[in-house]
């Protein structure tokens, strides 16, 4: 079973706070990797959110392969950053030959160009990059997208932590919404990819649960977006449907929740918007989840929510101060790094509700 | 004496011989009387006796007549073997045995000229069904936790009617960021995932449909389960039609269009749309061959209902005027839609075949939006009438065409949009929940079943040759016939408890299948589920291969 962690902050956040939220739930996460998604870029990275990072572990000649690419399609590159490494011996880890964080400025004739043109073209090049770095394992490539960046490794997370010297905190690498999970998908091949949370335009998820549509839900959205690939871990695709109905439809996101976990049609037939509700329903019907899960996700705008499958068989706790929200499966890591929060307010969301936080941190709670 | 040839046509020529005991017999004449067939006679034999009364041998004999039953020798009054004379015998005096060295197959065909026609199922008997050899073995164990059957609260529904694009929504957002609906959609009804198969009335006894429509009216309206049932190709009774209950029917037009005169004139009556129409293009027991009741079961009120006079009633084997699937699109499903105003669904039945696949994809890409189910019926599916070599010899299983057909719309990432609904000996062993959750696993949205509801009636045939009487009208139970006395053999509301009771018996099964696997809503197209011990299958099939 995995642990799943969140921290939104209104300061920059260095990512040792985020190991120490899964530190001490490893009785449930088992220590074999560690994976974090930052949105929402401070330090080095900050002058840069509005240009595209690389994320991506590679070998050098996976490296090469991925620079060529950038640049023949007109990427420039304006800045790199090399974590130091402290590879000591001992340590519990299956470290890359590079950890790549480059941030590249577009291609020329895109640079004023709209919006959505350079999304589009930033998932492809993305795509073509892991495509490319795919054959002999050259390289995994986690996000190419603006204002964030992603670390994936296995081993065990309190060693990675140490090799990557992310134990102490400064203010060169941090983030104002990290998201972070500790575990290597131990139900099938352990692949880096496998691990959440997952990355897909500007989209962030991870889940802790089991999810029992997900054939169901792959052989769906297989046809539904060409970024829709992978599927290494079954829950994969609660990002798919996130950015399936938040982006591609443009549906507020209160509707995921409605997607995944319909409201049974004895409840539908009752409510005011019932047609909306049950056309949504049959038309995505092979996107609907099952089986035990919470799920945190990200969203473009750097808003953070929760929700839970529809029978809350999965844990989840929401805790709060007044600069900081952190979710995560289990309250004893919220304790570690909130130990002064006001605990009464925590919140710990039911089956039926999407929990999110906005840009001001306002904690929004919206019953299904 | 009487002369016989070797010609002549004897029990032992026979699928079912009459086990008789004399001594047992009380020649009551129950057996006689509830024959329907007229199999069995009371018939005088003469015995002789030859006995000797002294100390020493002197024989003597002595002659004596002895009324007994016996089993008529005449081809169009042979034994079905439906065991009606062993039923009313007090005695256990009479029975009917199966005849191995039957040469009925010949002899009927010599004697009569004409092909062989019955009612029922395919009697061939081959290997183990597909179904059996699949298993839901896809069990929650650890990584996440079984539902429990009990507690835990299931979607059992499945859609009849055409589903949207999701891109295809008409869907706008309100100021309060709502969405809303701005366009009209296609009708979609939520059903429960077992249909009552379309068993018309004519070839039902009047009291017989009735049951079905009393049970299904009951399951409705007391037990909270949508259950439909499909009219058949006969038409409706018109104070049905004009009822509240007309929205749990789903009206049937065949090629023979069949009882559509009144239907159509019932239409500004109507208090209730219907549950939908179903087109029926073809049938699995017997493909490529229209409907067939036989004039003895075209009694008078089946004339009133269909219109017609008393005669074989021969539905085409295809729809007149009809010469492709785009045509069938735009004529018969845009006809019956704008009939009900695009309010009732309009859904399609065929018969499974090689080409199956082709004709769904035609409809998949219909570009108007008005298919709303494709419900393909495989070679097991039964029949009220049929020429045996149909029955036997013609037709597709179900099971890997239904999955071809799903697997088609994955591919082209148009699943559900069409919901599927399979049936062709779906239940034949008697355990329907089984088989209607491994066809959804391989990607039905439902099943609809026939031949199971006559079983739960007290139909005595089986796929073993018994009975299978349904097309001669003398149906000893009353299921399948017009006869007034034995359609009073049938108890209408006994008949609709049993089926009702099915159905709840049903439901428990489902849950306890959905149970194990954790999922509480249908586990549409979810394969990974089922597992099967037979390489051939699981190839076939894609699904695991476990041993």
């Amino acid at each position: 079973m995995c642990r799943i962690g969140a921290i939104k902050s209104s300061n920059y956040v260095h990512p040792s706070q985020a190991l120490k939220l899964m530190e001490s739930q490893q009785k449930g996460h088992d220590n074999s990797g560690f994976a974090m998604v930052m949105h929402d870029l401070g330090g080095i990275f900050e002058s840069y959110k509005h240009l595209p990072t690389l994320s991506m572990a590679c070998t050098d000649e996976g490296l090469k392969l991925a620079e060529d690419i950038l640049h023949q399609a007109g990427f420039q590159r304006v800045m790199q950053w090399v974590p130091e490494t402290d590879p000591q011996p001992g340590l519990d880890i299956l470290a890359m030959p590079n950890y790549v964080f480059e941030t590249f400025d577009y291609p020329r004739h895109y640079r004023n160009g709209v919006q959505k043109d350079k999304e589009e073209l930033l998932l492809d090049i993305r795509l073509k990059l892991r495509k490319a770095l795919e054959q002999d394992e050259q390289g995994f490539v986690y996000s190419f997208w603006p204002d964030v960046v992603t670390l994936k490794e296995i081993g065990d997370p309190r060693d990675i932590g140490t090799y990557f010297k992310l134990w102490t905190a400064d203010d060169k690498f941090t983030a104002k919404v990290i998201t972070a999970q500790c575990r290597q998908n131990t139900n099938y091949d352990i692949v880096r990819y496998a691990a959440h949370p997952f990355f897909l335009q500007g989209y962030t998820a991870l889940a802790n649960g089991e999810n029992t549509f997900y054939l169901k839900n792959v052989e769906a959205q297989r046809k539904l977006h060409r970024g829709y690939i992978g599927f290494e871990s079954d829950s994969q695709c609660f990002l798919y449907t996130l950015h399936y109905v938040h982006r591609e439809l443009r549906w507020p996101l209160r509707y995921y929740k409605h997607v995944v976990t319909p409201l049974p049609f004895s409840e539908l037939e009752r409510r005011d918007d019932k047609e909306p509700l049950l056309a949504l329903r049959q038309s995505l019907a092979h996107l609907e989840i099952n089986g035990p899960n919470t799920i945190i996700g990200v969203l473009p705008d750097f808003t953070l929510f929760t929700c839970c499958d529809a029978k809350k068989l999965r844990p989840v706790v929401v805790g709060r101060t007044d600069d900081t929200v952190v979710i995560s499966s289990e309250v004893c890591g919220i304790n570690d790094i909130l130990p002064d929060r006001d605990w009464e307010s925590d919140i710990y969301p039911h089956e039926r509700e999407i929990v999110a936080i906005d840009s001001n941190l306002e904690v929004q709670r919206w019953r299904q | 004496m009487e002369t016989i040839r070797v010609q002549h046509v004897t029990p032992n020529d026979m699928p079912w011989k009459i086990r008789y005991d004399a001594s047992r017999c009380t020649l009551c004449g129950s057996c006689v009387s509830a024959c329907s067939f007229r199999a069995i006679g009371a018939k005088v034999e003469r015995r002789r006796m030859v006995f000797s009364e002294g100390d020493l041998p002197d024989p003597q004999q002595r002659f004596s007549a002895v009324p007994v039953i016996r089993q008529v020798k005449d081809v169009r009054h042979y034994c079905r073997g439906c065991g009606i004379c062993e039923k009313v015998c007090p005695n256990d005096a009479i029975a009917p045995q199966r005849n191995p060295d039957t040469r009925h197959p010949v002899v009927s065909r010599c004697l009569g000229g004409d092909s062989i026609k019955r009612g029922g199922r395919k009697n061939l008997e081959g290997t183990t069904r597909t179904l059996d050899k699949l298993r839901v073995g896809r069990i929650s164990q650890m990584t996440d936790p079984s539902l429990d059957a009990q507690r835990h609260t299931f979607d059992l529904l499945a859609p009849f009617g055409r589903i949207m694009p999701p891109k295809a929504l008409p869907f706008s957002l309100d100021n309060q960021n709502n969405l809303q609906v701005e366009d009209t959609m296609p009708p979609v009804r939520w059903v429960y995932p077992v249909i009552i198969g379309d068993m018309s009335i004519g070839a039902l006894s009047w009291r017989m449909w009735e049951a079905v429509a009393l049970a299904v009216a009951y399951l409705n309206e007391e037990c909270g389960m949508p259950v439909r049932m499909c009219s058949g190709e006969g038409g409706v009774p018109v104070r049905l039609l004009k009822s509240r209950y007309l929205k749990y029917m789903i009206l049937q037009i065949a090629s023979g269009h069949f009882g559509w005169n009144r239907i159509a004139k019932a239409m500004p009556h109507m208090v209730e749309d219907p549950a939908g129409i179903l087109i029926k293009i073809g049938q699995g027991a017997k493909p490529g061959d229209g409907g067939l009741l036989q004039a003895n079961k075209v009694a008078e009120h089946i004339q009133a209902i269909r219109g017609v006079p008393k005669a074989d009633l021969l539905s085409p084997p295809n729809h007149q005027g009809l010469y492709s699937i785009e045509e069938s699109v735009q004529k018969m499903f845009l006809s019956f839609n704008s009939a009900f105003k695009f309010r009732v669904p309009v859904a399609i039945k065929v018969a499974a075949s090689a080409t199956s696949v082709s004709v769904f994809n035609n409809l998949v890409r219909d570009p108007y939006n008005i298919v709303g189910g494709f419900f393909l019926d495989g070679i097991d599916g039964g029949t009220g009438a049929a020429h045996e070599v149909s029955l036997d010899h013609t037709g597709h299983p179900i099971v890997s065409k239904l999955r071809d057909c799903y697997l088609a719309a994955v591919n082209q990432g148009r699943q559900g949009q069409i919901p599927l609904w399979a049936a062709g000996g779906l239940g034949k062993t008697g355990d329907l929940a089984a088989d209607a959750f491994k066809m959804i696993a391989l990607g039905a949205n439902g099943v609809f079943t026939g031949k199971l509801i006559l079983q739960m009636a007290g139909c005595v045939g089986n796929d073993m040759g018994r009975c299978n009487a349904c097309n001669t009208g003398l149906c000893p139970v009353g299921i399948t016939t017009q006869e007034p006395a034995l359609v009073h053999r049938l108890d209408v509301d006994r008949v609709a408890q049993n089926i009702v009771n099915y159905f709840l018996a049903m439901d428990t099964e489902f849950k306890k299948l959905m149970a194990p696997i954790g999922n509480s809503s249908l586990p549409v197209g979810r394969s990974d589920a089922l597992v099967s011990t037979d390489k051939a299958v699981a190839d076939r099939l894609s699904i695991q291969y476990v041993c």
